[in-house]
């Protein structure tokens, strides 16, 4: 009874801080600025379904991509198993379940079982990919400190929580074999069958100890797991549905032109406008391209928070592979590191308290934006739609029309654009002199 | 060479089937000129329909907006589709793939709405049509590696036209380690043709002329009037420079026909 009542109190405790922390997530995306993405709603889910649910692109790297799936599924599949234990919490009964599916209980658990030994196993190979075989995406300075930390907490917790189910379920076995208190008969399992004989020669009551230990901590570590997520990259198991929704479906590698300009291009070259016009006047002041996070759209925002920092967009990009510090995947998290902290001042002085910080240099340097050759290799590559080139480009819109702060030679690249419509000093008149010389 | 500028032609009251886009590099760029000759010639050969912009073409604003200088890009853009609409023609043609990305992707949202395609889509159907006749005895055999152009790989889906020319000198096609979805950028885009590289270990268009000379090719084919400015570089820097060669599909094609 006072388990049962622990037991509710935990569970309500840690969905309410998993709402908390939803909503935080997102008030934050939604301080970005505004983006239709509500169109063609057929092909954004058909792309969801490719990429986030078959996760088409993570096969391209395909020992990896198998190794990712088996834990994706078997993630998905072992949380069935969580009804039970939820249920059993709150009622105080234990497997409640056995009696009412029979034998397809059995066979529910042993493929669970399966599926557990098969996370351990792959979640094994992923931390030796990550910590001792030298990949160079997992050893770059930009993964150094938490990020790194994190990526193994995540590990060390997925074979911590199968490790505990097994557990719990030999014990369960030497329990039931016994006859012991409520364990009722309900057959041996294929993979926990091989830890009962640890057990053996323990105290019974040593062992339901043991057993009621592994049910708990399994139980404490999913609902610790549920809300590390909000501080962690594993968001991206949640997030990463949304984000290749709305991801950009359109084919083509075009950039976006904006509005703002477009207005102001129209009313310069159309006779009829008169630039005195007082009409204007009410006219809010717009700020072209982005300094802050303010700037970037709600779906730029929404990449920050779904990026898992595995650093495909990074290793094939040209500048990173170069040596230069332009680092795609760096760009991703100093967004999302920039957001948390507008997040937590916001939290803190109710509205945002001007902290003297900008995305823009106080985060992401010039460096390395201006190291990008937008040749898109890291959009292509992210297995979940993030584009890290729309960051830049809207970095460098700020850089070159509000600080009119670009490298010189792009200044004078931009000047004879201006004056004589080519990048060089050549004259517009000159064109067709190609065809005599 | 005789070519007539769309202008020349509606004063006579025609009008072409293609509009060829010649480009900034294609205009004035000494080594992009002899590409735009050498397509001019194959488009003779095909008696295909077609005529220049001339002195009416400007920059597509491709290196303003690539920079940031969104201001500078749409005055391009509209001032350049206000000229393009005056005419009456049935696709662009261009052998620049920032001017195809450009004018495909790009223009249609700011009231130009165009068919544009790359010439060696254009010259794989006229070699399709037979149209243009092949004499492969220049290049048969022959190592050649195709270098994916971003702008037209990755950006525009365009990785068969290219090598479907290629293959069809009887050549050797050889492929670069990373090419077409994972094609590496040969480090001119984004405006970074025009300025000095940030700090690295080594400049992209090293990198990619490497990995281009480890298929042994003895040319190295390109679709990009950039793209071949940088891999000629490379070349040089490498000084395989009397050893292997850098051309455009639509030379190769050129000297075969």
């Amino acid at each position: 009874m006072i388990s049962s009542i622990l037991f509710s109190l935990i569970l309500i405790f840690s969905i309410l801080l998993f709402i908390r922390n939803c909503r935080k997530l997102y008030r934050n995306i939604n301080l970005g600025k505004n983006i239709d993405r509500s169109d063609k709603s057929n092909l954004r889910f058909k792309k969801m379904f490719r990429l986030a649910f078959g996760q088409s692109k993570m096969f391209d790297k395909p020992l990896v991509g198998i190794l990712h799936f088996i834990v994706y599924v078997a993630f998905v599949l072992i949380n069935i198993e969580l009804l039970e234990i939820i249920l059993d919490g709150v009622l105080g009964t234990h497997r409640v379940l056995a009696p009412v599916l029979g034998n397809f209980y059995n066979f529910l658990i042993a493929f669970f079982e399966l599926l557990a030994i098969a996370v351990i196993v792959c979640v094994i190979l992923f931390w030796i990919r990550r910590n001792l075989l030298k990949i160079r995406r997992f050893i770059s300075n930009d993964l150094k400190g938490w990020p790194k930390n994190d990526a193994n907490y995540i590990l060390y917790i997925e074979v911590i929580l199968m490790f505990l189910f097994l557990n719990m379920n030999a014990t369960d076995q030497v329990l039931q074999n016994a006859g012991y208190s409520y364990y009722g008969d309900y057959g041996t399992y294929p993979i926990s069958l091989y830890l009962v004989p640890v057990y053996e020669n323990l105290e019974l009551s040593s062992i339901f100890i043991i057993e009621r230990v592994s049910w708990w901590l399994h139980i404490l570590g999913i609902l610790f797991f549920l809300n590390y997520l909000y501080y962690s990259k594993h968001l991206h198991i949640l997030l990463a549905f949304p984000n290749t929704y709305f991801s950009n479906i359109n084919s083509g590698g075009g950039l976006d032109n904006l509005d703002s300009v477009y207005k102001e291009v129209k009313a310069m070259l159309d006779p009829k406008v008169d630039p005195y016009s007082t009409n204007n006047t009410n006219q809010q002041f717009q700020k072209f391209g982005a300094d802050d996070v303010f700037d970037l759209n709600w779906f730029q925002l929404l990449n920050s928070y779904t990026c898992t920092e595995c650093g495909r967009c990074s290793s094939e990009c040209p500048a990173n592979q170069t040596g230069k510090i332009l680092s795609p995947r760096s760009i991703m998290m100093k967004t999302r590191d920039r957001l948390e902290e507008v997040g937590k001042n916001i939290d803190k002085n109710k509205a945002f308290k001007d902290d003297g910080k900008k995305l823009l240099n106080d985060y992401i340097t010039k460096e390395e934006l201006w190291a990008c050759t937008t040749c898109n290799a890291c959009v292509e590559s992210c297995p979940i739609g993030i584009d890290p080139l729309s960051i830049i480009i809207d970095l460098r819109r700020y850089m070159v029309m509000e600080e009119s702060s670009a490298p010189k030679e792009i200044n004078n690249m931009m000047n004879n654009l201006e004056n004589n419509g080519a990048p060089w000093p050549f004259n517009q008149q000159d064109r067709l002199n190609w065809i005599n010389n | 060479m005789n070519i007539l500028t769309i202008k020349e032609l509606q004063n006579k009251g025609l009008q072409p089937e293609i509009l060829f886009w010649v480009g900034c590099a294609g205009s004035f760029d000494d080594r992009a000129k002899k590409i735009t000759k050498s397509f001019v010639s194959l488009l003779n050969k095909a008696g295909v329909s077609f005529a220049v912009l001339g002195k009416e073409e400007s920059c597509t604003g491709d290196p303003a907006k690539r920079a940031g200088n969104e201001f500078l890009f749409q005055m391009q853009a509209v001032s350049n589709i206000e000229i393009l609409n005056q005419y009456n023609f049935k696709k662009i043609v261009t052998t620049c793939p920032h001017c195809l990305n450009t004018l495909k992707n790009e223009y249609p949202d700011l009231g130009g709405k165009y068919d544009v395609i790359h010439h060696t889509e254009l010259l794989s159907t006229l070699i399709s049509e037979q149209k243009i006749k092949i004499d492969n005895s220049e290049f048969n055999g022959k190592k050649i590696t195709f270098h994916d152009p971003c702008y037209l790989g990755r950006a525009n889906k365009v990785y068969e036209p290219p090598r479907k020319l290629i293959e069809s000198l009887n050549a050797d096609l050889k492929e670069m380690k990373s090419c077409k979805e994972k094609g590496l950028c040969c480090g001119a885009g984004g405006a970074q043709m025009f300025k000095e590289s940030e700090k690295g270990s080594k400049e992209i268009n090293i990198k990619r002329t490497e990995e281009a000379l480890e298929t042994k090719s003895e040319i190295i084919a390109a679709g990009c009037p950039f793209c071949n400015t940088m891999l000629t570089d490379g070349i040089k820097n490498k000084e395989m420079d009397d050893k292997v060669h850098v051309y455009d599909v639509a030379e190769l094609l050129d000297k075969s026909t």
